[in-house]
């Protein structure tokens, strides 16, 4: 049985902790609400994006369609674009994704693919690179940034273009977790180049703009719009992991909070105990002494 | 009858309102869209945007990069991947 002394200790250091997740919880629900009011102001832009880019996508195809929607005809090199976040306290969300991100590697690696990474946020790098050490080839760190914006985004597939270009690889992937709720945070696969055919209103888009004017020509607009298109997508990616953590981040520490407050509460009966059985034990001696005498 | 004109930036919807005319930095020259203009698309240069508020009032300028105009029968939508000022 722990001394009285080691229990007061025990009791006072599990209450500190619990101030810092209290913050730490407090923080994240604030941070919170101002992502998610981030995430639905993108929202109109990619939205009227995508509309403008499946209209387009089906009036271009074979040979002149810009090499980012018809891809390099090949499917042996895939490269897989891992959001992680920078910073820990969020619970099993990076686990989670990473979890994803190697799921999706094995299926790869099990059709025959080669298969590279490229990283984006700090918390994937050691996890990935434990199983995939030689395959990670590229990183964007994000951690220097506070406020995420545009301006990533815009870097990160600015890059991923090039490489695209340059014929590193044929098909690349995007795994970010998708904020439902700060309950659960889904990590999602998503076909990021070339860029998939967007389905849905189909005959609806070819009736619509059936006398849609273009200026200049379609494949043109098209080759301007496909890199916007990806650097909206990673930028929605961005936005959806930063909500992501905070979510899973407020979570995590509800729970800790929540824990902690039992285990003092477990602490303090024990220490009750101790110190009345202390005092029993005391009296006896008291009263046998007096009764010797 | 008046435009609906929409700005829209990755970032927010900038700018939702009824106009008279917007005139348009279109790459092969500028274009005033004013309401019933035909389903038109066009990429945009790095320029401003002029925003006749009534017909032969002073334009209101929005200097925009990497934009996109789109003409619908429901207005004319820019999408832009950064507005300045």
């Amino acid at each position: 049985m722990a001394s009285l002394k080691e229990l007061k200790n025990r009791i006072k250091s599990v209450k500190s902790t619990q101030k810092i997740t209290k913050a730490k919880q407090m923080v994240a629900a604030a941070k919170l609400r101002r992502a998610q009011a981030a995430a639905e102001a993108a929202r109109p832009y990619s939205q009227r994006l995508a509309k403008v880019m499946g209209s387009l996508a089906g009036k271009v195809s074979g040979e002149s369609a810009p090499l980012l929607l018809r891809g390099t005809g090949k499917d042996e090199r895939h490269l897989l674009v891992v959001v992680n976040t920078d910073k820990g306290l969020c619970g099993g969300l990076n686990a989670n994704i990473v979890k994803a991100a190697k799921a999706k590697a094995r299926e790869l690696a099990a059709a025959g693919k080669q298969v590279d990474f490229y990283l984006v946020g700090r918390k994937g790098r050691a996890p990935i690179r434990r199983d995939y050490a030689s395959q990670v080839k590229q990183e964007y760190d994000t951690s220097a940034v506070r406020n995420l914006g545009f301006t990533e985004a815009e870097a990160i597939a600015e890059e991923l273009v090039a490489l695209f270009e340059a014929g590193k690889f044929d098909v690349a992937h995007l795994i970010y977790p998708v904020f439902k709720s700060a309950l659960a945070q889904d990590p999602t696969v998503v076909q990021l180049m070339p860029v998939p055919a967007v389905e849905g209103d189909g005959p609806v888009a070819s009736d619509s703009s059936a006398v849609v004017e273009y200026e200049p020509d379609e494949e043109t607009i098209l080759g301007a719009l496909l890199p916007r298109y990806i650097r909206t997508q990673l930028f929605v990616a961005l936005l959806e992991r930063e909500a992501s953590e905070q979510g899973a981040s407020m979570t995590a520490m509800d729970n800790a909070t929540r824990n902690a407050g039992d285990l003092i509460n477990k602490l303090t009966i024990q220490y009750n105990r101790s110190r009345q059985a202390a005092i029993t034990t005391e009296l006896i001696e008291i009263i046998a002494g007096a009764e010797a005498l | 009858m008046p435009l609906h004109f929409e700005l829209v930036t990755p970032e927010k919807l900038v700018r939702s309102d009824e106009v008279y005319m917007v005139v348009v930095p279109g790459t092969e020259g500028e274009e005033g869209v004013l309401e019933g203009h035909a389903p038109y698309m066009t990429t945009m240069k790095d320029g401003a945007l002029k925003i006749y508020k009534t017909e032969g009032g002073a334009p209101e300028e929005i200097a925009v990069r990497g934009g996109f105009a789109e003409v619908s029968a429901s207005g004319l939508t820019v999408l832009a991947e950064r507005v300045e000022g």
